[in-house]
């Protein structure tokens, strides 16, 4: 998995005077699932379609397997895609959807008629050989989607949220069903979101993205757990974002209170921000914690109680399975190590210190 | 209730209908199958058969067919490239396309006979510029030209707006099979765009097969489609049902043309 597949290298492009990415650099290894996460306008898609030929970088270049396809035209490229909305030809029965680019490549007739049964098993819709595309639900469109690119053994798939469309427990099933097929294919597959527990299910990689700038790229429990920055926290996950000074290594004043923590490096006395994870906090007793609070609301959310609780002007979410009613005092503790500490940005688009924490 | 609400609102259609489409076109087939001292007849259906007419009616069918086969030419490339151009533009692009079809179509053809004739402009320019005149005027080639100009907004329109109505990433999803521009539009633009197509070929074709107007001014009335007989038959002659007659053969021709673009729209779409 070390290879570099593909090589973005210093991309930039804008559309009408709209920058939309800002030279950004990102290699995908072979065989490995990779997310790029963001919110919309973040330049995910962008990134997505420069790699399928759908758009050409105005700077910069696209390696394949160390050869430059920056102008390439999509026919040519060793890549196919799903489209967001599946982009299924509407006038073609399913057999013919699958064969499309097979035919294309004027494979043998037996050729195609065993590569459509593979694919129609592999998404489990054996026998929708003769069925027209509006016939089938939306789930059933995207697994054809996928079997319609599959069959032309792309060395990467690229998928533009193709969850986007489904209800929910669709959604979920999918994510196993794509996790399955990237095990039984054994290629690479680019997935684009803005759904980070998508994100966080099927990912090797997570490219965390912010207007047009890669904020972080890690594994998702690097994403999760060390956030890179404000923005990588809150987007991924509930998070408590709070401003903080950096007193020393491993020790932080949050609120005017002193926590301990494990991170070092941030200098003396320098403003940082700090991330506490909403499960991270206990709620204990007034006078065991570290600092007081009072709870303000109790939601039951099945799983946990999510409470928000006041404390010296900011409210906290906390996510606990014990039950403490409203306007009761308490007081909050957290764990060193449950402490993230994060550089402060000087400006809302600041281009993150990209670290990539991937091992070479 | 409902029924009673619908029967309210559909009323004003229904007698619209009925009165200038209904009873016309049961007026039509009563002067076509009656004689002038209104006894039941087939004598003016049958005038097809007398050359002059069947002439008409075949020269008529061929010019259509030729100017409808032009339009769809020069049609579909044009539709494809306004589709294509600088999507922003493309809208105002199909209106000066359109635009002439603003215009009274006697005003256009009138034009045209100013153009084409013996001393019209195009010939003045070619003389002048050393060239051989060019005659055409009161030939058939005119007529088709005339037809062309006047009938391509109709071709324009409902291909364009087929071809503008295909989802972008079909397109795109057929380039990232594997397909080049030509397979893209052979396989995917062209099959996804033929109602558009089929509506263009009966919006040529049939004015095109009717028109008595175009191959007056620019055939100089020397050539004879069925158009203009049955004008001649209703206001030279005054033979209502001579002229009701040739109409019914010409509708019946128009129906046949529509059944056979209608299934071959139903097999393909």
């Amino acid at each position: 998995m070390s290879n570099k597949l593909i090589d973005l290298q210093n991309i930039s492009k804008s559309f009408g005077g709209n920058l939309v990415l800002d030279e950004l650099d990102l290699y995908i290894r072979e065989n490995e699932f990779l997310t790029l996460l963001g919110p919309s306008g973040c330049g995910k898609t962008t990134t997505l379609r420069i790699i399928g030929g759908f758009e050409t970088p105005d700077t910069g270049s696209v390696l394949f397997e160390g050869k430059d396809i920056t102008n390439l035209a999509p026919d040519k490229r060793e890549v196919n895609t799903v489209f967001q909305k599946y982009a299924l030809f509407p006038h073609m029965t399913i057999a013919e959807n699958i064969a499309f680019g097979l035919k294309i490549r004027k494979k043998s007739a037996s050729y195609i008629k065993d590569k459509i049964r593979y694919a129609l098993k592999l998404v489990n819709l054996d026998g929708y050989e003769k069925r027209m595309p509006d016939s089938l639900s939306g789930g059933q469109q995207q697994r054809i989607a996928i079997a319609r690119a599959i069959v032309n053994e792309p060395k990467v798939l690229l998928l533009d949220e193709p969850l986007g469309a489904l209800d929910l427990k669709l959604r979920q099933d999918m994510q196993y069903e794509l996790i399955r097929l990237k095990n039984e294919l054994g290629i690479t597959f680019i997935y684009v979101t803005h759904d980070q527990e998508e994100a966080l299910t099927m990912s090797d990689t997570i490219v965390v993205m912010n207007q047009g700038y890669i904020q972080q790229i890690g594994t998702p429990e690097q994403v999760y757990n060390e956030p890179e920055n404000a923005f990588v926290a809150d987007f991924i996950g509930d998070s408590n974002i709070l401003p903080g000074i950096m007193i020393r290594d491993e020790l932080v004043e949050i609120l005017g209170a002193r926590f301990d923590c494990v991170d070092k490096g941030f200098g003396e006395n320098n403003p940082v921000d700090v991330v506490i994870r909403p499960e991270d906090i206990d709620l204990v007793s007034p006078g065991e914690g570290t600092i007081e609070g009072i709870v303000t609301d109790t939601i039951f959310k099945g799983v946990h109680y999510e409470m928000c609780v006041m404390s010296r002007g900011f409210e906290f979410i906390v996510h606990s399975t014990d039950y403490y009613p409203e306007n009761i005092k308490v007081d909050l503790k957290v764990n060193p190590f449950d402490i993230q500490i994060m550089h402060k940005p000087e400006s809302e688009d600041e281009k993150a210190v990209e670290i990539d924490e991937r091992l070479p | 209730m409902k029924d009673s609400r619908n029967s309210l609102v559909t009323a004003p259609y229904l007698l619209w209908s009925v009165g200038f489409i209904i009873i016309p076109l049961i007026m039509i087939i009563y002067y076509a199958f009656t004689g002038p001292d209104g006894s039941f007849t087939t004598r003016n259906v049958g005038d097809i058969i007398y050359f002059v007419n069947m002439k008409a009616l075949m020269l008529s069918i061929a010019l259509s067919l030729v100017s409808t086969c032009m339009c769809l030419l020069i049609a579909y490339p044009l539709a494809l490239v306004l589709t294509q151009v600088v999507e922003k533009n493309s809208s105002l692009m199909a209106l000066i396309f359109i635009l002439p079809m603003w215009m009274n179509s006697l005003l256009r053809t009138f034009a045209w006979q100013n153009i084409l004739e013996r001393k019209g402009v195009l010939n003045g320019i070619l003389v002048f510029l050393g060239l051989q005149p060019f005659y055409i005027i009161n030939k058939p080639p005119a007529i088709i030209l005339g037809m062309v100009y006047d009938f391509l907004p109709f071709m324009v329109l409902p291909i364009y707006n087929s071809v503008s109505e295909i989802d972008k990433d079909l397109i795109n999803a057929a380039r990232d099979l594997g397909a080049g521009s030509f397979q893209t539009l052979y396989r995917v633009i062209w099959p996804l765009s033929l109602p558009g197509v089929i509506s263009g070929i009966t919006m040529v074709f049939v004015p095109s097969l009717t028109t008595f107007v175009i191959s007056d001014i620019l055939g100089g009335g020397k050539i004879l489609l069925i158009g203009n007989i049955i004008e001649q038959l209703f206001t030279q002659d005054s033979d209502w049902n001579a002229g009701a007659g040739l109409s019914v053969i010409l509708m019946i021709f128009i129906v046949i043309s529509m059944i056979i673009t209608a299934k071959y729209d139903r097999e393909d779409g």
